[in-house]
């Protein structure tokens, strides 16, 4: 590690920062083209825009432009097939030029040095996820959202590796590591085994989920602390947002991770030459890999920064919710196929053995279409909502979502008895038969693209699919459907979140919370192409109102 | 005294020694680089007026390798050209080399006509040289050899352009180190004792930003009217050395800070040795030492550079130490990217592992002159292109080529060649893109870093570009205005090959700890499950007497004695 040995390049990196206290975020392009030639890089820049569906309240934008800077480091006698990237966002308002500085920093240490064999590639990418989102999309000539982006000039082959470094809190006293992704999606385990091994290695404080790790398992407090560490990376995993900038990285098949400097209250206090010191480490390491990380886990979910578990052991209690749905089904199909007992009145049940098609397929079609205005609505009726009522874009999307979900509830029992007249005995049974096996095709799918998601969802739905049935009492059924809706299991998850991290709110802020939570589920998709929102709009939700229509059977 | 020297003087008057057929030449051009870095090309060429050829049998070699020399002989060879190249040549920041190579081996060869076999000759020539050069030439094989049309044409004499003759792989992979340097060293007729391969030392070469070391042997005419050819082989070596690394950020190089070494004569066995340095660009900010008064100017890739001459053969080169460092320091200009005229860049556009694109850039910057270049692309069959997704296309429109030469590959047998003649329109962009599928390999293909992904070898674009005098319109120079309406042929435009970076590309990799599980399950499948079927259907059932009871016993025996039939 000469990072530390030569005092002459810790003066350096010390100017830099101390020059770098004066705000620059806000991007000064031309100041960071410069600074990064002079320090032997090839530098270029990439001009990205954005109109975003409507207007983002949490960061304040909505026609976005801006430019990525991106500085290639080429590694000696290396024929730019494979490269590792650096990244710092660099928004602003949000000031994170301390990891700008530190990154420029590195960027004039690493070009010394001849032992790379990758090349590496510093960039500041410009309103962080967006200008991530147009750097990758550039990079790898693919459009998937709709994002205007001048094409790159300079690239240096296969990425094989990235971090994002962010460290907007001025006094850092530990380092931690952001694994999840876009949808779920998290990096190699090796990656945070080498954060990790590193950490311990220079000594420096490192949590996950900002809590760090504790050493007595054994006791009840520290238990509690494991689960609690990892309800949060499973609360954060189902959101299927992207929870750094490397989140985008992970689409393209690249291991990446974001390092954050936090401020956890210790005494103990990081300075930037050590975080340099930990990345220099990471970055000799990840150099040196002959092929991409894919020995370890891409499955896991983690306890503490050491410890995890493995898909093969947290996949059994989803199997073990899921096979209710498929117990409860067999059940009916056995129900459907036994002959009803031979009464008298032979015609009646001939009748009730045959309930038509269109008694099952009717509520099918009209529950998906009640998924689909959930998931065109919103968008589409902003301007009108906004012109009518006295609203913000915003609002009028997350309001109108809230209108279309509520009004879905009156909607499928009422016309399917226009449509069909009364419903039969079999009629139901077979309707629960297929709402209960396309549930539970639908959670398996999801529990293994993101199985946080996958486990939440069965957590909700499989009591309520298990239980409803024409005959049980109305309102009370009613209301306990209605809280296991999809719509309601955001609510607690919103709740329980801030639980988690230990800043409980009020109803009323927890509810302006979940508004907020809505619009961003709507952004992430429609930005960075985020699966949640469809899924639940297009899949979940009118799979839920299958079962509210069970309930309603006349 | 003077009669003794009259007497020794006069055999050598009387019986003049044979003029030798062959000759060596030696040469270092040294050219300080836009970036601050520092290019050195070493040239050494062997002239030999001899004959392989027609059964001749050459059994005496002086200058000329004769590891080489029977290689040529034994298959044929009518032209080879082999290099070696450990890393990128950076065109947007050094300009185009003097001789360009593509990261990793290069081969290619014409044979004569009179060759039969041509593929069989080939795959035994690339075993030989593997073992000449040390290098994994022994890789080469039908999937990843073509046959290209129009690309390269024989640098020697001889009109033959039948592609058959013509054999040309790379290997992108190859890794250039020490044991590739020594035997090309050992083809040098001084070896690395003298001259100026005193400089290549391995623990500097490999100390820079790219290393390239290639051999050339072709037929060339011995005098003007080409009566007789002579053999000439040619060993070149680039390396470029980093401003940052080797040079800590000063622009300021001496032979000693690039070789470690100083030179101090010329290889006794040359006829020319001597040091080129470029100082064309801005000669005013200039500083060299020691100083030199011979100056010489030559066309080189289309511009008139002027250069510094060293020549090694004369003593007084070396000066009072006898030895020679050269200093050359220039001021600092600050780096912005070159233009050069012609420069092309590729990569691999998408995500996923099932389908991808291949997009190849070619940049012509000439302000108003199109010209054609030749693009050549051998992608391996495990890329299956789909050859109808292909576009051209520059300034937004479609540039349609005026040949296309595409052979499509055959799984495990040879690769796809793609050649197409484009016209690059002025100060432009274009790009050339195709689809492709990535295969799933049989599972004894992969390699044993599958994850590493697979290599696709360099583009080659192969130009004739408009010469930047050609562009020099108001003619500064001092040259008579007779001379210089319409322009020479011979210098409006020059040759220049340019290769784009090589590929790495993933394939669908299979969990390659997928078979010991299958084992162990199918062992643990067949232990239980068919072992136990097995067991009872092998077994024969017999029904078991339950023992009758004692009293039932009596009771028969009894009866038995009566002579009743038995309960």
């Amino acid at each position: 590690m000469g990072l530390l040995s030569d005092p002459n390049r810790r003066r350096a990196l010390i100017n830099l920062l101390t020059r770098l206290n004066a705000p620059i975020c806000g991007m000064p392009v031309e100041w960071l083209v410069k600074t990064m030639q002079a320090r032997g890089l090839e530098v270029y820049t990439q001009r990205f825009s954005r109109t975003l569906p409507f207007p983002d309240e949490n960061k304040e934008r909505y026609m976005v432009k801006g430019t990525n800077v991106y500085g290639i480091l080429r590694a000696p006698r290396a024929p730019r097939t494979e490269a590792l990237v650096l990244s710092a966002p660099c928004t602003p308002g949000d000031n994170n030029n301390q990891a700008v500085g530190l990154l420029l920093g590195l960027a004039q240490y690493f070009r010394n040095q001849i032992y790379w064999a990758k090349d590496i590639i510093f960039l500041v990418n410009d309103h962080d996820l967006i200008g991530m989102q147009a750097w990758l999309e550039g990079y790898h000539h693919t459009n998937t959202t709709g994002m205007d982006w001048s094409p790159l000039q300079g690239r240096g082959g296969s990425i094989q590796a990235a971090l994002s470094l962010e460290l907007s809190s001025d006094v850092v006293t530990s380092m931690d590591l952001v694994l999840e992704g876009l949808n779920g999606q998290l990096p190699n385990l090796d990656l945070a085994n080498l954060f990790y091994a590193f950490c311990q290695k220079i000594g420096v404080l490192c949590t996950i989920q900002g809590k760090l790790q504790r050493n007595d398992w054994d006791s009840v407090s520290g238990y509690s602390h494991a689960v609690q560490t990892m309800m949060l990376m499973v609360m954060k995993q189902a959101s299927g947002r992207p929870w750094g900038d490397h989140g985008l990285f992970l689409r393209y098949h690249i291991e990446a991770a974001t390092i954050k400097g936090i401020n956890s209250f210790r005494q103990y206090k990081t300075d930037a030459t050590t975080i340099g010191r930990l990345l220099e480490g990471m970055y000799r390491k990840l150099n040196n890999l002959l092929e991409r990380l894919h020995q370890s886990y891409f499955f896991y979910l983690m306890p503490s920064l050491s410890h995890f578990v493995s898909i093969g052991y947290y996949m059994p209690a989803f199997g073990l919710l899921a096979v209710i749905l498929l117990l409860r089904a067999l059940d009916l199909w056995v129900q459907l196929a036994t002959p009803p007992p031979t009464t008298e009145d032979g015609i009646a049940d001939i009748e009730q053995s045959s309930p038509g098609v269109l008694s099952v397929l009717t509520p099918l079609v009209i529950s998906h279409l009640t998924g689909a205005a959930l998931y065109m609505l919103p968008i589409r009726f902003q301007e009108m909502a906004v012109e009518h009522f006295p609203v913000s874009e915003t609002e009028a999307v997350v309001l109108t979502a809230i209108a279309v979900y509520t009004a879905g509830l009156a909607l499928p029992h009422n016309t399917h008895r226009l449509l069909s007249g009364e419903g039969t005995e079999q009629g139901w049974r077979v309707l629960k038969l297929v709402a209960l096996l396309y549930l539970a095709v639908l959670l398996g799918c999801t529990a293994l693209i993101n199985f946080s998601l996958g486990f939440i969802l069965a957590l909700t739905l499989v009591p309520a699919a298990a239980f409803v049935t024409p005959h049980v009492p109305k309102v009370l059924s009613a209301f306990v459907l209605v809280i296991l809706s999809p719509a309601c299991t955001l609510l607690f998850s919103v709740f329980f979140f801030q639980e988690l991290q230990e800043m409980p709110v009020s109803f009323l802020d927890g509810w302006l919370l979940y508004l907020s939570v809505i619009s961003q589920g709507i952004l992430d998709h429609f930005l960075y192409g985020s699966l949640v929102y469809p899924l639940i709009a297009l899949l979940v939700y009118p799979c839920w109102l299958l079962f509210w229509n069970i309930l309603f059977w006349k | 005294h003077y009669a003794a020297a009259q007497k020794q003087a006069e055999p050598a008057v009387l019986q003049p020694t044979p003029q030798p057929k062959d000759d060596f030449q030696e040469e270092l051009v040294v050219r300080p680089l836009h970036s601050g870095d520092i290019y050195a090309s070493f040239q050494f060429r062997t002239l030999w007026e001899t004959d392989f050829m027609r059964g001749n049998k050459v059994s005496h070699y002086r200058l000329f390798p004769k590891s080489l020399g029977q290689v040529i002989s034994k298959f044929s060879v009518r032209e080879l050209h082999i290099s070696f190249t450990q890393g990128y040549w950076r065109t947007m920041q050094w300009g185009q080399p003097y001789l360009p190579s593509p990261p990793g081996a290069e081969l290619w060869v014409w044979f004569q006509d009179s060759v039969t076999d041509v593929d069989a000759t080939w795959k035994e020539l690339t075993n030989v040289l593997s073992g000449i050069f040390c290098a994994s030439l022994n890789f080469i094989d039908s999937t990843n050899t073509v046959q290209p049309s129009a690309s390269f044409k024989p640098l020697g004499i001889g009109n033959v352009t039948d592609h058959r003759f013509l054999r040309y792989a790379t290997l992108p992979r190859e890794i250039v180190c020490t044991e590739n340097l020594t035997p090309w060293k050992k083809l040098l007729p001084c070896g690395s004792k003298a001259g100026l391969a005193v400089l290549l030392k391995s623990e500097k070469l490999f100390h820079s930003s790219f290393h390239s070391q290639a051999v050339h042997i072709r037929p060339v005419c011995q005098d003007w009217q080409c009566k007789t050819t002579s053999w000439e082989l040619r060993q070149t070596l680039n390396v470029v050395f980093d401003l940052h690394n080797s040079g800590q950020g000063k622009r300021e190089w001496s032979l000693f800070k690039m070789f470690s070494r100083t030179l101090t004569e010329a290889c006794p066995l040359a006829s020319s040795s001597k040091i080129y340095i470029d100082i064309t660009d801005n000669p005013e900010q200039f500083e060299l030492s020691p100083a030199t008064s011979l100056l010489s100017q030559a066309m080189v890739l289309g511009d008139r550079r002027t250069f510094s001459v060293y020549d090694l053969t004369q003593q007084d080169t070396f000066g009072s130490v006898r030895s020679l460092n050269l200093l050359i320091r220039w001021k600092s200009t600050e780096g912005d990217m070159l233009r050069p005229l012609l420069h092309a860049e590729r990569y691999v556009a998408g995500y996923g592992l099932q389908t991808g694109e291949i997009h190849t850039l070619m940049y012509n910057h000439h302000p108003y002159r199109s010209f054609p270049v030749l693009l050549l692309d051998s992608v391996p069959w495990y890329l299956r292109l789909y050859i109808h997704t292909l576009t051209v296309t520059s300034k937004g429109k479609d540039n349609k080529p005026s040949y296309i030469h595409y052979q499509p590959s055959k799984d495990r047998v040879r690769p796809h060649l793609l050649e197409m003649l484009v016209q690059l329109p002025p100060n432009s962009v274009t790009e050339v893109t195709v689809q492709f599928e990535r295969a799933l390999l049989k599972w004894t293909e992969y390699t044993p870093d599958p994850n590493h992904g697979f290599y696709v070898g360099s583009s080659v674009i192969s130009s004739l570009v408009p010469s930047t005098v050609a562009m020099d319109t108001n003619s500064t120079r001092e040259r008579p205005l007779f001379s210089s309406f319409f322009p020479c042929k011979e210098e409006s435009s020059y040759f220049v090959r340019v290769y784009t970076e090589p590929l790495l590309v993933n394939l669908p990799t299979p969990d390659f700890s997928m078979p010991y599980n299958v084992i162990c399950l199918t062992c643990t499948v067949v232990a239980v499950g068919y072992g136990s079927l097995y067991n009872l259907l092998t077994r024969s059932f017999q029904i078991e007497e339950p023992s009758p009871g004692l009293a039932k016993r009596i009771a028969n025996v009894i009866r038995k004695m009566r002579g009743v039939p038995p309960l």
